[in-house]
């Protein structure tokens, strides 16, 4: 019955729901663009590091687990690896460049990251080969480098570099090519650490070294049982050093937190817009048929039809413009420039779709209280 | 053999009470109306007579005294069972707002049978028959918006008997009709309450109309003022205005004397079918 008169409502008066979906459609594009957003700038900031197969991040002590401000001395993960329930250790080395080209295309500033070839911390290749070797004058270049600068496995790459006072420029071989590995806004290439420590930006062009100075090592633990005490058995194994986790490691990021707390504010006062708007309409719509809930009760229609007949407008008017601003969303994002950090994959578009959702029944609880609290005399004006 | 009542009530009082105020809505009323009996309640305003409808339609509860419709007793009923009782032995048709504007002349007859469980292809063809019978054949498929005024309460007075339910309610069902429709839509709402034998009450302001019942009963300050059953009475009630004479008290509702232009219409209904 409440199916009945829902569906029959709806259907009679196709325009007023319809342009109330597109209403919630509009607030559907703008929560998806702002989740995707939050997505696209989170992964913009982690990628690589999310991806790392490893557990542990270690940071020199006192930094705040900043990857920037970190410094470790080269052998710490040799000593790091030695710790009981450490797997395997691999020492990570950031930096920037800029990938010029001879025939006046943009360059593109890409985060220039020294590995361990083999350890954690060295991405594996999706096509071509992974780093073998700490001398060969290779690299892994992330996907979007490989598509931006339209090179393949094999051909070469210049890096522009800042050394002293001078622009060094320097060739590399793509050996191989990863998928995404994003880091702090910028796509990556990995090289060896002697590489990357000979070829980085820095004040004397004379100076490198086979073993550098790194910013974090990477660890892998022997399952996940001996995580929990691992970073204290890393700590009292290696002097000033602390560990986290990923999560933390990329969240300490300076700025992600602020970011993502914007976005999340904006998500946040949106879903808050799309209640009171959905929960303002369905009140007017209510308020308009007093009269009539009045009638369908005087004669003899359950609360539980009635409420359960707005419910389900509320769900279908609210599922409609979901899925209707769900697929604009889809269609825009195609259009995006490739530049433009937004993703729409992930747990958060999911959130914010289920998230859509429910704003609908809770925006119309109001309505529906003030649909069950219709008195038929009083409605009815006896 | 004397038939016994459907409707019957013994004492009904409803008291309304505010910090300052005691109202005596209804006072001990007692009435009795038969299967087949149309009842005019009359009065002016607030004498009660809709406070009476309303507890008669389990609306309402009294404060004292004993509701029965079929022998059940209204009173003790828990508000669940008033409202299966409502859909189940009570056909109503009010004064506006009768049907659901999204439905159609005939899904608003058949609610009342879904309502209870019992559409179905023999459903429909009964709200059809009573439909095209109040002369809305050609209706069938219209919205609300789409019929006149009377056409409205004529589909208001299907559905109220579509049920088959022991009692129908109707309360001030002219009071948007001009003179002609009124008739009309009275006229053929007593005839259907005795052809199928309902027992029915009809609240209205509108004394003209009381040419149609079979019992008036004028009610003033709560109370039962008056009962007025025979037929010479009743018309001449009905035609004249000599009510408030009749009934000291009536002083709000005087009517004018005004000469019928429609007489009583006589089934078959669809004399007057094409609408109004």
């Amino acid at each position: 019955m409440s199916v009945y008169l829902g569906i029959k409502e709806v259907w009679r008066n196709k325009g007023r729901f319809f342009l109330f979906s597109l209403v919630i459609a509009l607030i559907a594009i703008l929560v998806l663009f702002t989740a995707g957003l939050g997505e696209g700038l989170a992964s913009a900031n982690k990628e690589y590091l999310e991806k790392l197969d490893a557990e542990l991040l270690v940071f020199q002590e006192g930094t705040g687990y900043s990857t920037v401000e970190s410094r470790l001395d080269y052998r710490d993960a040799r000593r790091i690896s030695r710790v009981e329930g450490v797997a395997d250790a691999g020492p990570i080395a950031f930096s920037n460049a800029k990938i010029v080209f001879e025939n006046n295309l943009e360059p593109i500033d890409v985060s220039f990251i020294g590995v361990e070839p083999g350890k954690p911390g060295a991405p594996t290749a999706t096509v071509g080969e992974g780093l073998r070797s700490n001398r060969a004058k290779v690299a892994l270049v992330d996907q979007r480098v490989a598509q931006a600068a339209n090179v393949n496995v094999g051909d070469f790459i210049t890096i522009q570099v800042t050394q002293g006072t001078e622009e060094e420029l320097y060739d590399l071989r793509v050996a191989g090519i990863t998928d995404g590995q994003q880091y702090f806004f910028r796509p990556s290439i990995f090289v060896s650490l002697p590489v990357w420590d000979m070829y980085r930006p820095k004040a004397d062009p004379s100076v490198s070294s086979s073993q550098p100075a790194v910013n974090v090592v990477a660890v892998r633990a022997n399952g996940a049982t001996t995580l929990g005490g691992l970073p204290a058995a890393i700590s009292s194994a290696v002097k000033d050093v602390e560990s986290t986790d990923i999560k933390t490691a990329y969240e300490s990021a300076p700025g992600f937190a602020e970011q993502q707390s914007t976005l999340n504010t904006i998500k946040a006062f949106t879903f808050l817009i799309g209640a009171l708007v959905i929960g303002g309409f369905f009140q007017i719509q209510t308020l308009q048929k007093i009269p009539q809930i009045g009638m369908l009760k005087a004669i003899g229609t359950p609360n539980p039809v009635v409420a359960t007949a707005s419910i389900l407008q509320i769900v279908l008017v609210t599922v409609f413009g979901v899925v209707l601003g769900g697929a604009v969303t889809v269609g825009l994002s195609l259009g995006l420039p490739s530049g433009v950090p937004i993703i729409f994959t992930g747990t958060s578009i999911l959130i914010a779709a289920v998230s859509l959702l429910l704003i609908g029944p809770i925006g119309g609880l109001v309505s529906i209280r003030l649909a069950l609290k219709v008195e038929p005399l009083s409605a009815l004006g006896m | 053999m004397e038939k016994t009542n459907i409707i019957e009530t013994q004492g009904a009082t409803k008291i309304y009470t505010s910090s300052e105020l005691t109202v005596k809505a209804v006072d001990e009323v007692s009435i009795g109306v038969k299967a087949g009996e149309f009842v005019g309640l009359v009065g002016p305003s607030g004498s009660g007579k809709t406070t009476m409808l309303a507890m008669l339609a389990t609306l309402l509860r009294p404060t004292d005294g004993r509701l029965l419709i079929d022998g059940q007793d209204l009173v003790t009923m828990s508000d669940r069972e008033r409202t299966r009782f409502r859909r189940q032995k009570i056909g109503f048709t009010f004064q506006a707002n009768n049907l659901v504007p999204y439905l159609t002349a005939l899904e608003n007859v058949e609610l009342m049978l879904r309502l209870n469980g019992t559409n179905g292809k023999t459903g429909r063809q009964r709200a059809e028959a009573l439909l095209t019978r109040l002369g809305l054949g050609d209706r069938l498929d219209n919205l609300p918006a789409q019929l006149s005024g009377g056409q409205q309460q004529r589909v208001a007075i299907a559905r109220s008997l579509i049920h088959n339910p022991s009692v129908v309610l109707a309360d001030e069902p002219t009071a948007n009709l001009d003179t002609e429709r009124a008739n009309q839509v009275v006229g053929i709402f007593a005839d259907l309450i005795h052809e199928e034998k309902r027992a029915g009450i009809m609240v209205t302001h509108d004394l003209r109309m009381c040419r149609y019942v079979d019992k008036v009963i004028q009610m003033v300050d709560g109370k039962i003022a008056r009962v007025v059953t025979e037929r010479s009475e009743i018309d001449l009630l009905a035609g004249s205005s000599e009510f408030d004479r009749l009934a000291p008290g009536s002083t709000d509702e005087r009517q004018s004397p005004a000469s019928l232009s429609s007489p009583r219409l006589k089934a078959p209904i669809p004399a007057f079918a094409g609408g109004d």
